[in-house]
């Protein structure tokens, strides 16, 4: 194995844009017919000329310390990632779930990988490299409060968005920070909230998912390269939607993002996150972590639309996405909202997570999975009943295309203590074509009898009539599937926000795109 | 792969002392399934198929002793049918006490005899309908049954059987170890109703083999004993041709632990399966249901239907699964499991689950649990009923939906009188 002395910083440049795109799909036909038009290609397949930043491949103790090093950590962070490493050492990847995958190769990765023009760091988003800037714009990412603010600001009092933008591993620029600020919001990379914020980071990092909790995460734990945290004060509410767009660049490069959000009593936040990556051959791994702790009548939304490159017709290439992200609700009446929008990725091992903790809290699960072609999914969530009175929702949509697997697994849990909780979960599959699958995997544990649990599960194809209908007002097949798809979507599409739910309803036309006929 | 130290430490333990006869087509089958078995070992509590049942009392080199139980304040179950019985004390035969089984209208032997055969219907099922439920999950108790069972009938219906064919196993001994294994086929056009009563044993390891060829169809009704300490690991292993019918519904009152598996393979098109289960438990009572019901055919169409009455700690657990191979177009699906726990000590596991790899189906699934209805019981209060009563009536109510899949009226009276007494004894 390369030792850390050979280094020699690796120059990753290749590749070019292959499709110039225009960006931001709305809902509209032309986007479908834009996307039709590239025949099954990914629409954010490109990869862009920026000079990489790399460590060597492979894991080590020296790994973890070059990454706390290059983010200039404190002792104590090092400390911490390097116990996580050496209990990931002992561990054994979990294998259970639905997917079926090569082995990964952990010294086949390399664990760190940076923009090269960050070594010096931006004073602000002026001195971004243009061609980062242009990526996000690709992309359609609000950034620079371009797009989004430049022309509705003056529309009365717009919503507004704040970005962290996370390229590769590195935060790259953050927006709106002083009206944040003003707030009392903190909203950072968490590579600059350690050193900032040590006090918050060190007292809420690994406290709700810990640094046992399982392979994925505890290998997050080790090598972490950014991601965002979130601060909201007692009794504030957030002033904007805070997003983070998180994009896979280089190639062989294992993202491993780690968020923290914290949100006071009283408070209140709404969290976007989604992402694309560029096209490649070779698998990527990524193994995010995300924490969210939720006082005393704080609520938290957290939504994600997820596009990473799902590999091509075949499944070469495509992202493994195994995430765990739990929310625990430790204050009375404390309240979690997920909302995923799963349409990318080779292989989606990820099952957003409710610690109902205090009395009358309560977490809510809407979730579209939708694997097309070689895709493999396997997701759904766990809702852990602690508290009295605590209230749980599930809404699943599995749609399953090509010859795609998908899974929902989940787990409704009402301790003895869950007196008088409820639940109640929805999961509906949707298969397309005769070679996909559809399964439902749900674990449900009723510990107390003034709990009442309900669970119903249905599978099903797209109905023809439907259809039939559809194509007797004049649409094409595929049109008339994605709006069938697109309703049996509703529930959950009406959970996201505004933006994201435009941007979703497009998505889940895209994604199906090839799927019939 | 092999199987870890433990489980081989396990089985070694639990099968020291006991034989088979080695002659024969039997004792092929048996040497084949000791085989399988020293592959496996035995079940471990960390298995995913044993998440919410300990298999330990199951899988322990000697049973727990199980008190002998009075049963004579209700009476005998299926005592109002009329019914060929044959009779099993501590596993073993018992001519003395049994019908005449030509009585049946159906051929009925032993295994011991029909083992030396050189040719014989059963050797196209015993062990062979096992084998095929050990994928995708072990079961190797059952295969356990194929190797060591003491006894057990082969019974063969060509038409209609002339009554139904009654197996009750009376318990001799607290310390009874039983096991055993019946195959059953029931031929094109033919028809069987099969009844089961009685504790057995301390410990009760079973298999029931059943092929039903094109157009037969297969009636089994369950009342397991409700001998408070007993311990019984039963599966129910089915194969079903084109368009053959297989109902089967068991009812358990008490009992430490009980578990049910049954696995199903609808082969032929336009197959029809329902399997449903009353569980009723007050204490140290665990019961497990756990089914896995497989779709081939076209059109073939499968109930699961399971109810769960807890109180006072006991622990209802139920795995259903259905899965829809390739091609099965036209499935029709359905599984429910509800549990009504009438109190805070008592609780309910379940993993309902899907796996389908066909379009055109209809499948769901439907799994709930919680207390009695505040309003229902307000409702019948308002109009006289008293509590006890108000609170019988619901939890009948509740197990209705399966009692709905015995189709004899009489046998069903019997079983819901069951319930009914077990209720009033059980009152708060």
């Amino acid at each position: 194995m390369a030792g850390f002395d050979d280094v020699a910083d690796v120059l990753e440049v290749t590749g070019s844009l292959d499709a110039p795109l225009d960006v931001r799909d709305g809902v509209d036909r032309e986007t479908i017919e834009t996307v039709t038009a590239m025949a099954g290609k990914y629409k954010y397949g490109w990869d862009t000329e920026i000079e990489m930043d790399f460590a060597p491949k492979g894991l080590s103790e020296d790994i973890v310390r070059l990454i706390s090093a290059k983010n200039d950590e404190p002792e104590w962070m090092l400390e911490w990632r390097l116990a996580a490493y050496r209990r990931w050492l002992k561990m054994t990847e979990p294998r259970w779930a639905m997917v079926n995958y090569p082995d990964i190769d952990y010294q086949d990765i390399y664990y760190y990988a940076k923009p090269k023009s960050m070594a010096e760091k931006p004073k602000s988003l002026a001195d971004v490299d243009p061609k980062l800037l242009a990526t996000y714009a690709k992309l359609g990412i609000p950034l620079k409060e371009q797009a989004l603010l430049a022309g509705v600001e003056a529309a009365d009092q717009p919503r507004q968005v704040a970005v962290d933008a996370v390229f590769d591993s590195v935060s790259v620029g953050t927006t709106f920070k002083a009206e944040l600020a003003k707030a009392g919001v903190i909203f950072c990379s968490i590579s600059e909230a350690v050193r900032e914020h040590p006090e918050l980071v060190k007292k809420y990092i690994g406290s709700v998912v810990p640094p046992s909790d399982n392979f994925f995460a505890t290998l997050n734990c080790a090598v972490f390269s950014d991601g965002s945290f979130v601060y909201i004060p007692e009794g504030v509410r957030c002033p904007m939607e805070l997003s983070t767009y998180f994009r896979i660049n280089a190639e062989n490069t294992g993202q491993f993002e780690r968020t923290l959000i914290i949100a006071e009593k009283g408070s209140y936040v709404s969290y976007l996150e989604g992402c694309t990556a560029p096209k490649r051959d070779t698998n990527q791994l990524h193994a995010a972590v995300v924490e969210i702790v939720i006082q005393e009548d704080a609520e938290v939304k957290y939504s994600t639309v997820q596009n990473w490159y799902p590999g091509d017709e075949n499944g070469l290439g495509g992202i493994y996405n195994f995430v765990t992200k739990r929310a625990d609700c430790r204050g009375d009446r404390a309240r979690v909202m997920w909302t995923q929008v799963e349409t990318g990725s080779a292989i989606t091992w990820k099952y957003p997570s409710c610690i109902l903790r205090g009395e009358g809290s309560q977490g809510e699960f809407y979730s579209i999975a939708i694997a097309n072609n070689a895709q493999q999914a396997d997701t759904g969530t766990k809702m852990i009943h602690l508290g009295k009175n605590t209230r749980s929702r599930i809404v699943s949509k599995g749609i399953s295309a090509g010859r795609a697997q998908n899974t929902y697994r989940g787990l409704v849990s009402m301790h003895p203590k869950a007196t008088n909780s409820r639940n109640y979960t929805q999961c509906d599959s949707l298969l397309i074509g005769d070679q996909c699958g559809a399964h439902t995997v749900p674990y449900i544990e009723v510990k107390n009898n003034s709990s009442r649990v309900e669970h119903e599960a249905t599978t099903s194809k797209v109905d023809e009539d439907q259809l039939f209908y559809c194509r007797s007002r004049g649409m094409d097949e595929e049109e008339a599937v994605a709006l069938v798809v697109n309703g049996f979507c509703k529930d959950v599409l009406q959970a996201l926000p505004m933006e994201f739910a435009m941007e979703a309803q497009a998505l889940v036309a895209i994604s199906l795109e090839g799927s019939v006929g | 792969m092999a199987a870890p130290q433990a489980k081989l430490d396990a089985l070694a333990a639990r099968i020291a002392g006991l034989s088979f006869p080695v002659a024969g087509w039997l004792g092929a089958a048996r040497a084949d399934a000791l085989d399988r078995l020293a592959a496996m070992g035995l079940p471990g509590k960390r298995d995913e198929y044993w998440r919410y049942t300990d298999p330990a009392a199951l899988t322990g080199a000697v049973p727990l002793a199980a008190a002998l139980f009075d049963e004579s304040d209700e009476a005998v179950a299926f005592s109002g049918i009329d019914r060929v019985k044959l009779v099993f004390v501590n596993g073993v035969f018992d001519t003395a006490q049994s019908d005449d089984p030509a009585l049946a209208g159906v051929e009925i032997e032993h295994l011991a005899d029909a083992g030396a055969a050189d040719i014989h219907w059963a050797r196209e099922v015993y062990g062979v309908l096992e084998t095929r439920g050990q994928t995708p999950v072990q079961r190797p108790l059952a295969t356990l049954a194929t190797a060591f069972a003491t006894g057990g009938l082969l019974i063969r219906a060509t038409g209609k059987a002339a009554k139904p064919v009654s197996l009750i196993y009376l318990q001799g001994s607290d310390t009874s170890d039983v096991i055993l294994h019946h195959c059953i086929k029931v031929e094109s056009g033919a028809e069987l109703t099969l009844l089961e009563n009685g504790n057995a044993a301390a410990r009760l390891t079973m298999v029931m083999e059943v092929e039903v060829a094109a157009g037969g169809r297969f009636h089994h009704i369950r009342a397991q004993g409700r001998a408070h300490q007993r311990h019984a690991a039963t599966h129910v292993f089915a194969r079903l041709g084109a368009k053959a019918l297989f109902k089967s519904f068991t009812v358990t009152a008490n009992g430490a632990l009980t578990r049910n598996d049954a696995v199903i393979e609808l082969v032929g098109d336009d197959a029809v399966a329902h399997v449903a289960g009353a569980a009723v438990g007050d204490g140290a009572f665990h019961h497990d249901d756990t089914v896995f019901v497989t779709h081939q055919g076209l059109r073939c169409e499968s109930r699961q239907v399971f109810k769960k009455v807890l109180k006072n700690g006991a622990t209802g657990v139920f795995q259903g699964k259905i899965l829809v191979k390739k091609g099965a177009q036209k499935t029709d699906g359905y599984q429910i499991s509800q549990a009504l726990l009438l109190d805070d000590d008592s609780q309910f596991l379940a993993k309902p689950e899907l796996e389908i790899y066909a379009d055109d189906v209809k499948c769901s699934h439907g799994s709930t649990s919680g207390a009695i209805d505040d309003t229902a019981l307000f409702y019948l209060r308002s109009r006289g009923v008293p509590e006890k009563a108000a609170q019988s009536l619901l939890v009948l109510a509740f197990l209705a939906e399966a009692m709905a899949e015995i189709d004899d009226a009489d046998i069903a009276e019997d079983i819901r009188a069951r319930l009914e007494s077990w209720l009033a004894r059980h009152e708060h």
